[in-house]
């Protein structure tokens, strides 16, 4: 199977384990990602002003290209898979803004939203199936307990974003379960970490996310997984005592072909 | 108050926000991880805008704390956005010339080693024109 | 040809506001046949029938032309009036210009223009018009309730009461409804069973009534006065006539781990189980996903206990027809379920319940045997939150919860936290509300007292996010006056989950041909006028089937749907609705076409001898309508490919002249 992929910037520079375990294990399933070429970043936020056209239209360039491949697009970080999702919707659905698009974009045929968006978990779950995951695990992370902290980008606004019950959501736990640890439910996990905030008030980011680490230790965590570079970023900077990683290095690590790529 | 008038349909038109569904439950500020560092709140942001009292949120400090985690919009019961109109005026605030928050001086001091480059386009996405 | 009349009402400013009614009058004036037409500010009172009286006696009119509201609200009134005129009732036509024209419009030119082109369908159509006499057929004299809870209960009491026989279908175990499983009612706090089941012991003794109990009903032919329902009795693999209900069984049965219903879960019964103590009747069912017995042959013990030899594994499902005058549904109400609500963390935490758990959890009858435990470790909670509106009043767009008010859930969780003050007054409690609402006799005093008296806090404000951390709840939530987040580590948290119809409602209202508003719902008759009949006429509704409501205003209005039922069958006939179908022999081949969309079963077959123009004879089959059972609904006529089945009242050629005179 191939599909396009949009790595973003982020991923290309202070998180290229989350990129390049995402490539390793997709190999190691059967998949090919396929990068967009000249992709530009995302921009990180979707900026929800119905006139705010220019900002969104390095997110339409990728979905077009997907588009001509025929190709379902693939995201890995958080954000950029809220940015892309979300300007595929508006895309899809408000009028004004796809025709101010396509005129600034002046491409054949124009664009309406056409490409499926996928972020990497909702490709194991629905391109290539969990059950299918679970048998092409060579090292099962037995007696682990890990908790997913999915943050906000992923599952809100839940109308756009539709991967899971955006309140008690399950998909990060039973990726978890097919690499065979155990999954830490605990309430906190859909709550911000404070996000680009840290910037203005690097306390409040600081409350937020130790919130967030201290529900998850309380609920018996050992490890938390993200599939957000700045979600990471805060957890970890504001004292995170529990490791937190990205969930493709847990999935190439389950896969096996973690060690390859360190060499 | 005719100014206000303008500024609040031009709020409400780019947000898509109808604040008259509002039902005054309070969930939005129940829910916002933000409360402590905003002096005016979710729900205050609705019906500050809908009566056109917009001067205070214009200049409150409110604007830049909001996380845009979007729990109040998914738990409104009423389908209000509360951070859709959050968004709208703060863009109507650095939109204004001078009115970035957030200048390419001020990288160096925000940097650290580990600083994701998605930190440092989204603040300025949120803080900056 | 007809001498017409024409009565145009203002119904106050509802028409006249919005549609120039003189002007509708003026040009009716000119229409073929009217030799009379006039205006009145409200036709339908007394003053207005009268002058329609008049009109046909001065002006010998043959038809009148009503233009006002709808023909559901008032045909039946305009045809009285003709017939006091002496005219046949069938020559009264009604233009709707209220719901149709002027409820609709705003602009005065064009609802006035609409208004006469009613008008002129209307008179058109009455040119047409023959006179018709009803025919008539016997009743039933037996109701069927369907439901068991306190709404039907009531409802088949007073039907028994007045001497009619009654079978109430529930589909449960035991009759006694939601009622059963509460603890105490507002605003008096009488014991809920102390009230309950003595009604529910009634019902058992009465000879007037049968239980039909874990059953439902499988299909409802026929039409008011004379229903025909199958009722679907499910295997409970137990004697009802032979079981004691003396619990043996219950007693002995190996299999002790099924989620007990009646206390939602919160403990567990036996794969043979009775409900309650007070259960009516008092019998035992299996349960078939839980027996041994049942799946594979092993076990027998209930069998080999029973001294009374109740137990029959081998108990088929059992279809029983039963003739019914009348039908009233009471298939009440369910709290809705809580999964899309999870920011309370209600799949996350045992802790945080519904206000129905809730009930059954300070029930002394209930899983703790009333003692406020919490869910799960035991302990007694020392803090306490309360949510109300939870799924209630939710946009419509927010794609979760419910766009109504529950009504009753103010009131109950003014009550939990009054009780919870009273019982363990160490206990804190708080109350997140958006409004208290509390209009009923001594409703606003009972919530009153809570906070005063018993000093329950309410908050106004809504709880944003529950988060179970350790042995705690963390309850984040907004106080709206004191413009604040609070942070409260609670030990229990309750929900007041909005209600919403049995899931049970919306294919039942499907055999009865009743209707349902899109929250399903059954839609009254009238909202005001006729609350507790459905528009289909026989069928009747009683309690939380129809709305949100609490106990004593579904024991009104069971008690006022029994009234209805008691006043259809008590008639001897029923007067029917001429306006039905027949069939032209002459054009009609025999083809089924008709038979096969009858709702109503009301068309048959037979050979006729036809004589041909050769004079010789041949035999045809021809279709022919049971005047009877035949209800009018029109669908044989779109059907016939010949055009040979044609509806009195409304045929094809005069609904072409008013579609004629509309586009003309």
């Amino acid at each position: 199977m191939k599909v396009s992929y949009f790595p973003g910037c982020t991923l290309k520079n202070k998180a290229k384990d989350l990129d390049l375990y995402a490539y390793k294990s997709a190999e190691a399933l059967g998949v090919t990602l396929e990068e967009i070429e000249n992709w530009q970043c995302c921009g990180g936020v979707f900026t929800t002003a119905k006139n705010e056209v220019a900002t969104k239209l390095s997110s339409v360039r990728a979905l077009k290209e997907a588009c001509t491949k025929e190709q379902p697009l693939v995201t890995v970080c958080s954000a950029c898979h809220n940015v892309i999702k979300q300007t595929n919707h508006a895309m899809q659905t408000d009028k004004d803004f796809a025709a101010k698009v396509n005129r600034y974009m002046n491409e054949d045929g124009g664009y309406s939203g056409e490409t499926a968006v996928y972020h990497y978990l909702e490709m194991l779950r629905d391109l290539v199936g969990f059950d299918t995951l679970k048998e092409k695990v060579v090292n099962p992370l037995k007696g682990k307990k890990i908790a997913a902290y999915y943050g906000c980008l992923l599952l809100r606004p839940n109308s756009v974003m539709n991967m899971d019950d955006p309140e008690n959501p399950t998909i990060m736990e039973d990726f978890i379960k097919a690499l065979g640890a155990d999954a830490v439910v605990y309430s906190m996990r859909n709550e911000c970490c404070g996000g680009y905030v840290s910037v203005e008030s690097p306390d409040l980011a600081k409350n937020k996310s130790n919130a967030v680490v201290n529900n998850a230790k309380a609920q018996g965590a050992e490890m938390i997984i993200t599939a957000c570079p700045l979600c990471k970023y805060n957890l970890v900077k504001n004292g995170a005592d529990i490791p937190v990683v990205y969930f493709t290095e847990l999935l190439a690590e389950a896969l096996g072909v973690k060690e390859d790529t360190n060499e | 108050m005719n100014n206000n008038k303008y500024l609040r349909e031009e709020l409400l038109r780019q947000s898509g926000v109808n604040p008259k569904k509002c039902m005054k439950c309070g969930k939005c500020t129940a829910t916002c991880p933000a409360f402590d560092e905003m002096e005016y709140h979710p729900h205050q942001f609705v019906s500050m805008v809908e009566s056109g009292d917009i001067e205070p949120l214009l200049k409150s400090e409110s604007l830049y704390k909001c996380l845009s985690c979007f729990a109040c919009i998914d738990r409104c019961p009423r389908g209000v956005e509360p951070a859709k109109l959050v968004e709208a005026v703060r863009l109507s605030v650095i939109r204004k010339q001078g009115g970035n928050r957030l200048s390419a001086d001020d990288v160096p001091s925000l940097l650290d080693e580990d600083v994701p480059q998605q930190l440092l386009v989204s603040a300025f996405r949120k803080y900056s024109k | 040809m007809q001498r017409v009349g024409v009565f145009v009402c203002w119904c106050g400013s509802n028409i006249a506001g919005t549609v120039d009614v003189k002007a509708v009058a003026e040009a009716l004036k000119n229409e073929p046949g009217v030799v009379f037409s006039t205006d009145y500010q409200y036709m339908c009172s007394q003053a207005g029938q009268d002058m329609i009286i008049n009109a046909v006696k001065e002006h010998n009119l043959t038809g009148i032309v009503v233009c006002s509201c709808s023909p559901r609200m008032h045909e039946a009134t305009f045809r009285k009036t003709a017939a006091a005129a002496g005219l046949n009732p069938y020559m009264v036509e009604i233009a709707n210009i209220r719901e149709q024209c002027s409820w609709v419009h705003k602009d005065m030119a064009l609802g006035t223009e609409k208004a006469i082109i009613l008008g002129k369908a209307a008179v058109a159509k009455v040119n047409l018009n023959a006179p018709l006499t009803p025919g008539q057929s016997p009743v039933t004299k037996r109701a069927l309730v369907i439901g068991g809870g306190i709404a039907g209960i009531q409802t088949a009491l007073d039907i028994a009461d007045a001497g009619f026989e009654v079978d109430i279908v529930e589909k449960k175990p035991t009759i006694g409804g939601k009622m059963a499983q509460l603890d105490k009612t507002f605003p008096t706090l009488d014991c809920a069973a102390c009230i309950l089941t003595p009604k529910m012991v009634d019902v058992a003794q009465n000879d007037k009534i049968r239980i039909f109990s874990y059953s439902e009903v499988a299909e409802v032919k026929g039409f008011v006065g004379n229903f025909d329902v199958t009722i679907k009795k499910n295997a409970r693999y137990v004697k009802e006539d032979i079981c004691t209900g003396c619990g043996a069984c219950v007693e002995k049965c190996p299999m002790k781990k099924n989620p007990n219903e009646f206390n939602l879960g919160m403990d567990n019964r036996p794969a043979i189980y009775i409900p309650f103590a007070q259960a009516v009747p008092k019998v035992a069912t299996i349960d078939p996903n839980a027996c041994n017995m049942l799946k594979n042959g092993k076990c027998g013990v209930c069998a080999r206990i029973c001294t009374a030899g109740a137990i029959d594994y081998t108990q088929k499902d059992e279809y029983i027809e039963e003739k019914y005058g009348a039908i009233v549904v009471a298939t009440g109400f369910n709290p809705i379920s809580m999964d899309k609500f999870d920011e309370f963390a209600y799949n996350q935490s045992k802790d945080v319940i519904t206000s129905l758990e809730f009930e059954r959890l300070t029930n002394a009858a209930g899983p703790t045997a009333g003692h406020l435990e919490r869910p799960s470790d035991g302990r007694s909670p020392k803090t306490i939150v309360f949510v109300q509106c939870v799924g209630s009043r939710c946009d419509a767009c927010a794609e979760k919860g419910k766009e109504y008010c529950s009504k009753i859930c103010c009131m109950y969780t003014a009550k939990h936290a009054m009780l919870v003050r009273d019982k363990y007054p160490e206990t804190e409690v708080y109350v997140f509300y958006i409004d208290v609402r509390t209009p009923g006799k001594n409703f606003d005093e009972f919530y009153r007292r809570a906070v005063e008296e018993y000093g329950v806090k309410y908050v106004k404000g809504m709880v944003g996010k529950v988060v179970p951390e350790g042995d705690k709840l963390k309850v984040q939530a907004s106080d709206l006056l004191a413009n604040k987040q609070l942070h409260i580590d609670a030990d229990l948290v309750v929900l007041a989950a909005a209600i919403e119809p049995d899931k049970s409602a919306r294919p039942l209202a499907t055999m009865l041909t009743a209707s349902m508003d899109t929250n399903d719902f059954f839609t009254e008759a009238h909202p005001k006028l006729r609350p507790v009949e459905s528009p289909t006429a026989g069928v009747f509704l009683s309690g939380a089937c129809q709305g949100p409501k609490d106990i004593p205003e579904t024991v009104s209005q069971a008690s006022a749907a029994a009234a209805k039922v008691i006043g259809l069958l008590a008639k001897d006939k029923l007067t029917g609705n001429p306006c039905i179908a027949h069939s032209d022999e002459l054009m009609c081949n025999g083809c089924s076409s008709c038979a096969n969309v009858c709702p109503y079963g009301a068309i048959t077959y037979e050979d006729k001898e036809f004589r041909m123009p050769d004079r010789t004879t041949k035999v045809r089959r021809v279709a022919s309508v049971n005047p009877a059972v035949c209800q009018g609904c029109g669908a044989c006529t779109v059907a016939c490919p010949s055009g040979a089945m044609d509806l009195k009242g409304f045929a094809n050629l005069q609904i072409m002249a008013e579609v004629d005179a509309i586009c003309k």
